[in-house]
């Protein structure tokens, strides 16, 4: 498939610090670093995988683009125009253009409506449609492009399966026509064989619509494998890698990479057992307090001094891989 | 919602079949019936009063004081021999209106501050309930007596004593219920999608609704009660006016010579509170998306 170059998200420079506050005064003491400079692009029609363990910031980073958090600092470029600082009522006309999938298809749905009300809701919000009937074929259109029945519209979410709950909050992700999905961990709350057909579902969407993009945010790193144009790595709000999956998994260059990558079981016994993993010493450090310079100096196995005082930023290493370390060549 | 042989499907207006789904729910059990019935009743007594009480409720019969029921009183007389059944009838409007919009004032004042405060959070929540906090503070009777005693007795203060005694309990629960609901994802996925802030609130009061509903109804009833205390303290309706809370004071001295004067009022609440209780129930379970096909 041939895709032009045209960028659809950048993403420069993003920090998000939450404040912990104290008091009756609600002092501020310190900050949450949840997301400290992360710089990244996703051209029209790619999907940038976003992977990283618990607590590294991944769905702080998604969350920031669609604006439920307004970014300490750094820019957000949806379409070359800087969304980060927006006026909420300014936002509102760009809204339609991104949406949203959660991890928990249960918490996602609100219980009280009817599955096609859910599904058909944005486009009330952002008056897509002209008259009843328009909205009601609208949402059966989105129902089947999901691959759900529309006969099921007037049901309510506890009679659907955790996977049609799923297919639902893609419908509704969908109802706008958005060129931007963020799908945070849109899979690790499902079974394993409906994970691959939501996988299969997101896949096919994007194929037959004209230039859709995904941040596709997940810790599986096997899913982000299949799924993926193009793979992020984020260590303790940053991110410390970025290629194509082929050149991750082959040839991961980064260090805290390649534990990552030796942390995924392999299914032969004969291989497991004389496998070597790369085991980091220690915990990741609170996002409160990070290590100056690369946060991954405390833990990483071919620290030198300097990693303590430079703060390696991304750069490209030939082909497009772009690594954040001062050790790799 | 249904197929026809196309497979295409026929559209009817959700909202009407959902009323109608709604009453047959409530028609399917007979015990919520019942308490339709019962609250009919009433309500049908409380409009043809005129018509339904053989005597004037206040007109004394000097002659037949504290008379036992018989056919001209079928429910004796009182001390100042007033008809008692005739002063239930009458006095089954005042209950009505103080029960019905005493709890329609507290709830809508209540639920609706307490809405904002849990929606907006931050200092408008600080200052919403540091203010129902103080008003928890003090005994709800004490307060309304408070309210009466600046207003004045009267019908329309006792409804606004009333309301403003009861509200702080529906801002609490609505506070609290919003506090915990905004957290869901659906209503993150509203934020995202640009609703207004007025759209997210009403899928928000529409979730937190359910629990308040069982403190509305149960409410009517203490709302009905409120007001007799009120009137005993000589604050709430002024008498002579029937309301079945003052008659039920007025009869507590004579409670072993006499008890009809308090067990006829006493037994009308008891069975409008059921009622209220009863239909509150049936329309949450009937309101449940869960219970759905169930009922």
């Amino acid at each position: 498939m041939s895709m032009p170059d045209e960028l659809i998200l950048e993403v420069k420079d993003l920090k998000m610090y939450f404040p912990i506050t104290r008091g009756l005064l609600k002092k501020k003491v310190a900050y949450v670093k949840a997301v400290d400079g992360v710089t990244f692009k996703i051209k029209r029609g790619e999907t940038l995988g976003l992977v990283g363990e618990s607590g590294c910031g991944k769905t702080t980073v998604g969350r920031c683009i669609v604006r439920l958090y307004k970014p300490t600092s750094g820019q957000i470029l949806f379409n070359g125009k800087d969304i980060s600082s927006l006026p909420e009522n300014k936002m509102r006309s760009y809204r339609k253009n991104f949406a949203l999938i959660f991890q928990d298809p249960y918490s996602s749905l609100d219980p009280r409506q009817s599955a096609g009300n859910i599904v058909g809701e944005p486009l009330k919000i952002h008056n897509l449609v002209k008259s009843k009937k328009d909205y009601q074929e609208r949402v059966e259109k989105l129902f089947q492009s999901v691959g759900l029945d529309p006969s099921l519209m007037s049901r309510y979410p506890h009679e659907f399966s955790g996977g049609q709950r799923q297919r639902m909050g893609i419908a509704r992700a969908l109802s706008c026509e958005p060129s931007l999905i963020i799908c945070d961990e849109p899979v690790s709350a499902l079974d394993v064989s409906i994970q691959a057909q939501i996988i299969n579902l997101l896949q096919d969407l994007k194929e037959g619509s004209l230039g859709l993009s995904y941040l596709f945010i997940s810790h599986d790193l096997s899913v982000v494998k299949h799924f993926s144009d193009r793979v992020a790595v984020m260590y303790l709000g940053r991110i410390v890698e970025i290629t194509t999956p082929k050149k991750l998994y082959n040839n991961p260059l980064h260090p805290y990479t390649k534990a990552l990558l030796s942390a995924i079981p392999v299914p032969d016994p004969d291989i497991e057992e004389t496998r070597k993993r790369i085991i980091m010493k220690g915990d990741v450090p609170s996002p409160v307090n990070p290590p100056s310079g690369c946060a991954l100096h405390t833990r990483c196995p071919i620290a030198i001094p300097e990693c303590k005082e430079l703060v390696p930023l991304l750069r490209d290493v030939g082909g497009g891989h772009e690594v954040a370390c001062i050790r790799v060549k | 919602m249904s197929m026809d042989s196309s497979g295409m499907i026929r559209a009817k207006s959700p909202r009407i079949s959902e009323l109608r789904r709604l009453i047959k729910v409530m028609c399917n059990r007979v015990v919520v019936v019942v308490g339709i019935g019962i609250i009919a009743f009433f309500i049908l007594v409380a409009i043809f009063a005129p018509m339904l009480a053989a005597h004037d409720p206040l007109y004394t019969y000097l002659e037949s004081i504290l008379n036992p029921p018989s056919g001209i009183h079928p429910l004796g007389t009182d001390q100042v021999g007033r008809d008692v059944l005739s002063r239930l009838i009458y006095g089954t409007r005042i209950s009505f209106l103080v029960g019905i919009f005493g709890v329609t004032i507290a709830g809508t004042l209540g639920m609706g501050l307490g809405l904002v405060a849990g929606y907006f959070g931050g200092w408008v929540n600080a200052i919403i309930m540091r203010c129902i906090d103080a008003l928890l503070a003090i005994p709800p009777i004490v307060l309304m007596m408070a309210i009466s005693a600046i207003l004045g007795g009267g019908l329309f203060n006792v409804l606004i004593a009333i309301g403003f005694g009861m509200m702080p309990t529906y801002c609490r629960l609505m506070c609290a219920q919003v506090t915990v609901l905004k957290e869901n994802d659906y209503i993150l996925v509203l934020q995202t999608a640009g609703a207004s802030s007025w759209r997210i609130m009403r899928h928000l009061f529409i979730n937190a609704f359910p629990p308040l509903l069982v403190l509305i109804t149960t409410n009517l009833g203490t709302a009905i009660l409120m007001e007799a205390g009120l009137s005993f303290l000589g604050i709430g309706i002024l008498p002579p006016t029937p309301s079945w809370g003052a008659m039920i004071y007025d009869g507590r001295r004579l409670l072993f010579s006499n008890p009809i004067l308090s067990l006829a009022p006493g037994g009308a609440i008891m069975l409008i509170v059921l009622a209220f209780n009863i239909v509150g129930d049936g329309l949450r379970d009937a309101l449940d998306p869960k219970l759905r096909g169930t009922l």
